[in-house]
């Protein structure tokens, strides 16, 4: 607990705890999401079975990405596009800039995508005079505002329809009241002109289709089709587990991303793309690239029993019902994937010792796992990779030591009542008062334990 | 029926109460109560906090506690599941694994017991006023324990049971959870006690001291006019007249 990421977290998250504005909005926005999945699970015939499935294929999909990713490349290749292998952020960003170079771009146009979060794409490129124009709305409401993603899903979240009408008012000088509607309609106008002006498109992609050599794109603008199809070039940067085995497999994982993202049946815009324009057809780029981005992924994979964090479609599932996350916000965990899937991953693409204070930080109440459709263990990849920072060494000394202690203790009975409950609340007090904060009291401890008054009772009923 | 009692550390320590009402409910049901008074925990809180070999010694003393017992009840669902799900980390095809495999098919939880294995949800109980059920993240989602609770406190005399927004969200308490991040685990608990005050109930009921001793701890700061009550205590209340 003592890095600085971890601080920044302890610090960062008790501050938003009790914002309560941003309660406020955070609860009227999750609480609208809600009810839309609630209602959108009514789909289903046997949910269980088909979160069971999406679990399994993603199984197998991890077991086996030695030989499903070379099938992927083969196939897109075959389709006339290319695929460049990313170890990390570096290469990602330099293959990115070579094609742009290449292609003399000064301005991109980018569709919503984790990944360019990741690897920092916006501020590589303004760092080379490029300019990049975010076309989803939500990422575009946070770009104007210098932030990042609030949410991997709806980067916005944090934000009224106000604070958006606030923005777009000074921006823009639309009506200060503006409704959505109209909010929408200026940002399509200022955006139309962006799709026509821009040298390459960049994506990510929400599937790999290993059999057909295709990349999935979900979303509910149509902004992703217009980046993907009027500019020249179209790089997509994928994550190498989105991967799927099959196009078939999108009939499971379409609604199931879908209900369990916004809660709607089926996302408004679902677009395959396999390689660039062809012989005779009208539009799309004329060159295509997938990026097979690893960046920490594949230690993930290393973990036997945690690479289950790869099997995650991001369909922000688990944000929404965590309660941890809800209280302190996407910005505080000053990672690119916040909530409980990022607590899982991030300790193993980005480093245990620095993150694992996100292990930490749950309440382990399971609503993760009880939502996640394609049923990731997450309650339980918490408590391993908390097992594993024991393990490794990384706990404070004190609690070591406080273990160790605690063990000895609660092996022997005696020990436990060795103290009376006066001195247990003098020892309470004296080492808790701090870490138990100023909002609470500390709970007292009984004069004597139940044990020991039974076995007192005991005596007694025996003597008479 | 013959049972055997576990009473967690903490309900040991801080709710001696709490342990004599579960047993004299379970001896009202018609069972034989047994309590071996050298039990002490399930290691939860080491398991919890990613201390797994400590966890193991303190668990492995448990089995040993427990070894004859056909039926072991506990008013605890977080530590009715920490045995029948934790244990499987700790003691899958190790020495004790069969030992183990028995006793995690021998536990319950108070009410999931009562109303599923002696089929009995009255017993006299009587509470003036008006509660929430607060729903226990270990009794909902590890032990999948729901109606059981609710169905005993409708059979409660005088009280009225009312339902609270987001009743089976998390309290905030989590263990070693609560004092790490004592400012998310505080924001969680004020917004527990602000939802069942705003159905101006009189108690919030659950299955779990720990979720209750953090409620308790929030409501006595602020002086609130509410009370956390484990469900054990208020089947036990009232019996006066009975
Ligand atoms: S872990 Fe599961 S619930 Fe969370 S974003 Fe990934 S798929 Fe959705």
């Amino acid at each position: 607990m003592s890095t600085k990421t971890a601080l920044d977290f302890v610090s960062a998250s008790e501050h938003k705890a009790f914002d309560l504005q941003h309660r406020k909005v955070i609860n009227f926005n999750i609480d609208r999401y809600d009810n839309a999945v609630s209602n959108g699970l009514k789909q289903w015939n046997n949910l269980e079975n088909a979160k069971r499935k999406a679990h399994s294929i993603k199984w197998r999909v991890m077991e086996n990405l030695d030989k499903l990713l070379p099938e992927f490349e083969a196939n897109f290749q075959k389709n006339g596009g290319k695929v460049i292998w990313a170890n990390d952020t570096v290469e990602a960003q330099r293959e990115i800039l070579t094609i742009l170079r290449r292609v003399q771009a000064k301005k991109i146009v980018k569709s919503k995508s984790m990944v360019t979060e990741e690897i920092e794409l916006n501020a590589f490129l303004e760092n080379n005079q490029i300019q990049s124009v975010e076309t989803d709305l939500g990422e575009y409401i946070v770009q104007l505002l210098g932030q990042k993603p609030y949410h991997i899903v709806t980067p916005a979240m944090h934000l009224s329809l106000a604070d958006i009408a606030k923005l777009f008012h000074e921006k823009f000088d639309t009506p200060e009241n503006a409704t959505a509607e109209q909010l929408t309609l200026k940002a399509r106008e200022l955006l139309r002109e962006e799709y026509l002006l821009a040298d390459v498109g960049i994506t990510g992609a929400n599937f790999l289709i290993a059999d057909t050599g295709s990349i999935a794109i979900t979303e509910n603008e149509g902004n992703a089709r217009l980046s993907t199809s009027f500019p020249k070039v179209h790089i997509a940067i994928v994550g190498i587990e989105k991967l799927i085995p099959s196009i078939n497999d999108l009939d499971l994982y379409w609604p199931l991303l879908a209900n369990h993202g916004t809660g709607q049946r089926l996302t408004v815009y679902n677009t395959i793309l396999s390689g660039p324009k062809r012989e005779g057809e009208s539009d799309g780029p004329e060159e295509m690239y997938v990026i097979l981005l690893d960046n920490g992924r594949t230690d993930l994979l290393a973990q036997k029993e945690q690479r289950q964090g790869l099997y995650c479609i991001r369909c922000g599932a688990c944000l929404n019902a965590c309660p941890i996350y809800k209280n302190v916000g996407g910005h505080s965990y000053g990672t690119t994937y916040s909530g409980p899937i990022g607590s899982i991953i991030t300790p193993h693409m980005k480093g245990l010792q620095e993150f694992k204070h996100l292990s930490y930080a749950s309440s382990l109440c399971g609503k993760c796992t009880e939502v996640c459709p394609v049923k990731i263990d997450i309650q339980k990849m918490l408590l391993l990779n908390r097992r594993d920072s024991v393990k490794e060494g990384f706990s404070p000394q004190v609690e070591q030591w406080g273990w160790k202690t605690f063990a000895k203790v609660a092996i022997k009975r005696n020990w436990i009542d060795f103290f009376n409950g006066k001195w247990k609340n003098f020892f309470l007090k004296k080492f808790f008062t701090k870490a138990w904060g100023s909002k609470r009291t500390l709970p007292p401890i009984a004069q004597t334990s139940f044990s020991k008054q039974w076995k007192e009772q005991e005596k007694k009923d025996k003597t008479y | 029926m013959q049972v055997d009692l576990f009473i967690p550390c903490f309900i040991d320590q801080l709710y001696p109460t709490t342990a004599f009402n579960t047993m004299k409910v379970l001896e009202k049901a018609g069972c034989k109560v047994n309590y071996n008074p050298e039990q002490t925990c399930c290691g939860q809180p080491a398991y919890n906090a990613g201390f797994w070999d400590e966890a193991k010694l303190v668990g492995n003393k448990f089995l040993d506690d427990f070894v004859d017992a056909k039926y072991i009840v506990s008013p605890s669902a977080s530590c009715t599941g920490m045995v029948k799900n934790a244990y499987n980390d700790l003691f899958t095809n190790s020495m004790v694994h069969n030992q183990c495999r028995s006793i995690q098919s021998s536990i319950h939880e108070l009410s999931d017991f009562l109303v599923n294995i002696i089929k009995k949800d009255y017993f006299g109980a009587e509470l003036e006023g008006r509660a929430v059920y607060h729903d226990s993240c270990s009794a909902l989602r590890e032990c999948r324990i729901k109606e059981e609770p609710r169905q005993l406190l409708a059979n409660v005399d005088g009280l009225e049971l009312v339902a609270m927004r987001d009743q089976d969200t998390c309290c905030g308490f989590g263990g070693t959870f609560a004092v790490k991040f004592q400012g998310i685990s505080s924001a969680m608990a004020e917004q527990k006690v602000n939802n069942a005050l705003a159905m101006d109930a009189n108690y919030i009921i659950s299955t779990d001291a720990s979720c209750l001793l953090h409620l308790q701890a929030y409501i006595d700061k602020q002086n609130l006019p509410i009370k956390a009550m484990h469900l054990a205590d208020v089947l036990a209340n009232g019996w006066g007249n009975v």
